[in-house]
């Protein structure tokens, strides 16, 4: 079955724990027991309404806060799809944890309040799904309820969104607008009789008709190697197979390949699933290949098509989301992880910061602090095979990690 | 030759993750239960490293509690895979007076887990264990990372994690340190029992109906077992047709009535279940922010 996995972004009352508590409702996915819980709580606490937000805050201090503070993952599921909500919170301070949801989601629902409009917090929410390249954007207009449904309300902050999108550069994202209820569920699995205006689906429809051509881009296979297989048995003497995810594209027997750093030429002998062998490692799958001959690889190395080879160098442009409390500095070493490749890095100039709300650029950088997004050059000591992050989502991305506290300080966007 | 490989994305990552562990740490350990999580993330294991053999051994915190079934099918599982398995016994830790044993009527041994669990990671220098758990478990841990570190003490501070992004994982830790792993932190309780299903997995008799002596406490239904489980004098035992979702201990594993005794009618059970899997687990019932608690301490 298909798993699309959705980023949600919206600030603490745009009421997106609403919306999400909201469509495990009405798709059925709050389980007897959970639905009890929150009727019980939302009695104790005196409303008159469900309080749905109830089922996505989880930790003990956003209860009492009544705030997301990090990224919650949400689960549910429709007889054709398998979803998962990463929830991430949308103060300013929380760029970091936004990045890190949209990063591994192929869809994302930006939320508007109907009543406030096109706000500060859109433009970082929008923002950071076009850094990321979130295909699929879902915009929300929630609490329509509040504005008597009005179709000039919906009208105006759309205007508004599409002025702002006028700014990206990022042509290839679908954007979809919807009139929302999440409080009374309208437009949010089911339609809406209050908004007949609308002639569009609904949030689930539309997340229901996005098919894999939709979200994800085909590009050209990537094999980076995590580990060399071999058995050494009486029935596997001499078996060498090289286990890892295949990105991008397909890879199929026969195909001739590169492995790098080494350069050197072989073919894809065969591709094994577990103890099955096929013609073709599909885009996403967790193979093993052999090659015909015996060819020096080992784990970090990369398996490309002999014809298309990725930019080999030890000298890297980014754009860069720092996300420790310690600061970036210039000079340190850091250990840069490239897909399952790691390498040392020093930063040798911060060009940059780039402004979340599409105001530009600001080149006087004293510090590069947690959520700042900079453009940044970085010099390796050993070279990596990557391509532009806007080609390739996965072989163009890295992440910075601080050797003295091992924490993942910065992920980075590597530039053309 | 097949042409044609039908992915399923969550295994895809699963396989993924148990490569990065094998990879990245040098001691790892599969936390192993008896459970159906575990056995899923055994058969994982088998094909993540095929045709080599699964790399690291299996540990079972054994809290001497458990059902006899469960550990009559651990130990066939390791004899015909040939996996290594290490017992840690939560006994050792009661007769030495690390922890004391709790009494009354919610007296349970699941707690007392996280100190020999603790102590065998100690003893064997674990630096990564790898678990089933699932974010779709319960609230505390949907926010649980894929590699989430854990202190000299066992200890997890959920503010303080690191953020993970896109397929990147960070296993770099100091010494003391371990890492815990959940390979199918993404998958739901249908998830795993749809792939058991497709997989011809083979689980604990326990999971599919049969003939249980049982009591009831509370809406819930116990397993009657006087050296195990505490009962009440007036707690009247009385034979149903039982099975669990969920294997834990004895003495806080509830059962459900069912009629359910193979992989497809219990997987058309699941579909159509209006209660979540926790809620047949006495110990989360304690407080809503129980297992949070619990895993602050070190808990799995």
């Amino acid at each position: 079955m298909e798993v699309l996995k959705i980023a949600t972004a919206g600030s603490v009352d745009d009421g997106k724990s609403t919306l999400i508590g909201r469509i495990l409702y009405d798709t059925q996915s709050l389980t007897l027991d959970k639905l009890e819980a929150i009727e019980r709580t939302s009695k104790q606490k005196g409303y008159d309404y469900l309080d749905f937000s109830l089922a996505t805050d989880g930790l003990v201090a956003e209860r009492e806060q009544g705030i997301t503070i990090d990224v919650a993952h949400i689960y549910f599921s429709t007889p054709s799809k398998s979803y998962i909500i990463a929830d991430t919170p949308g103060h300013v301070e929380y760029t970091r944890n936004m990045v890190t949801g949209a990063s591994t989601s192929q869809a994302s629902i930006i939320l508007i309040d109907a009543r406030k409009g096109v706000t500060e917090q859109t433009y970082r929410h929008f923002f950071i799904n076009n850094l990321l390249r979130v295909k699929d954007v879902v915009v929300a207009i929630n609490k329509m309820d509040l504005v008597d449904y009005s179709e000039e309300v919906f009208n105006e902050i759309k205007r508004n969104f599409e002025a702002l999108n006028a700014k990206s550069n990022y042509t290839e994202q679908n954007i979809s607008f919807i009139p929302v209820s999440a409080l009374h569920g309208d437009n949010v699995v089911n339609g809406s009789t209050q908004m007949l205006w609308y002639t569009g689906g609904s949030v689930l429809d539309h997340f229901e008709s996005l098919t894999q051509e939709k979200i994800y881009n085909t590009g050209t296979p990537r094999f980076p190697v995590q580990m060399v297989i071999r058995p050494k048995t009486e029935e596997f003497h001499d078996f060498r197979a090289f286990a890892g995810k295949v990105y991008g594209g397909d890879l199929h027997r026969g195909d001739e390949v590169i492995a790098l750093p080494s350069q050197q030429k072989s073919r894809i002998k065969d591709i094994y699933f577990y103890n099955e062998k096929y013609d073709t490692a599909a885009r996403r799958s967790s193979v093993s290949i052999t090659l015909e001959d015996e060819i020096n690889v080992s784990r970090g190395d990369m398996l490309v098509k002999a014809n298309e080879i990725p930019t080999i160098s030890k000298e890297v442009e980014a754009i860069v989301c720092w996300m420790d409390n310690k600061s970036l500095a210039l000079r340190n070493k850091y250990t840069l992880q490239h897909g399952v490749n790691k390498v040392l890095a020093v930063v040798t100039e911060v060009q940059h910061k780039i402004n979340t709300d599409f105001s530009g650029i600001d080149e006087n950088v004293e510090q590069v602090n947690m959520n700042d997004i900079t453009k940044i050059k970085l010099k390796l000591n050993k070279a990596i095979y990557s391509d532009p992050f806007e080609e390739h989502r996965t072989n163009g991305s890295f992440i910075l990690i601080d050797n003295t506290t091992n924490h993942t300080v910065g992920v980075g966007f590597i530039q053309a | 030759m097949k042409t044609t490989l039908s992915i399923n994305p969550l295994e895809n990552e699963a396989i993924y993750i148990l490569r990065e562990v094998a990879a990245q740490f040098e001691r790892p350990v599969l936390l192993f239960s008896g459970g159906k999580d575990s056995i899923t993330l055994v058969r994982l294991a088998q094909k993540a490293f095929y045709p080599a053999k699964i790399p690291f051994p299996l540990l079972h915190v054994d809290t001497g509690h458990n059902f006899p079934e469960t550990i009559a099918f651990r130990d066939a599982l390791v004899e015909e895979l040939g996996l290594e398995l290490i017992v840690r016994n939560v006994q050792d830790a009661i007769d030495e007076g690390k922890v004391v044993e709790e009494s009354g009527k919610y007296a349970s041994r699941n707690i007392l887990q996280t100190t020999t669990l603790l102590d065998a990671i100690e003893e064997f220098k674990f630096d990564a264990c790898i678990g089933g758990a699932r974010r779709d478990e319960e609230k505390a841990r949907a926010k649980e990372r894929i590699f989430s570190v854990r202190d000299d003490f066992g200890q997890w501070d959920e503010k303080n994690q690191r953020p993970e992004l896109f397929d990147m994982l960070n296993g770099q830790i100091e010494l003391g340190q371990n890492v815990r792993v959940f390979p199918i932190s993404n998958w739901t309780e249908l998830d795993v029992w749809s792939y058991i299903q497709k997989e011809k997995i083979e689980i604990p008799s326990i999971y599919f109906a049969h003939k249980r002596k049982v009591f009831l406490r509370d809406g819930l239904i116990w397993s009657f077992d006087d050296d195990k489980v505490y009962r009440d004098e007036e707690e009247i035992v009385e034979e149903r047709t039982v099975r669990f979702r969920t294997v834990g201990d004895m003495s806080c594993t509830a059962a459900v009535l069912s009629e359910a005794a193979d992989i497809d009618t219990v997987v058309e059970e699941i579909r159509v279940s209006t209660i979540s899997e926790r809620g047949a687990r006495i110990d989360d019932k304690r407080s809503e922010a129980a297992m949070e608690k619990r895993k602050q301490q070190g808990y799995f």
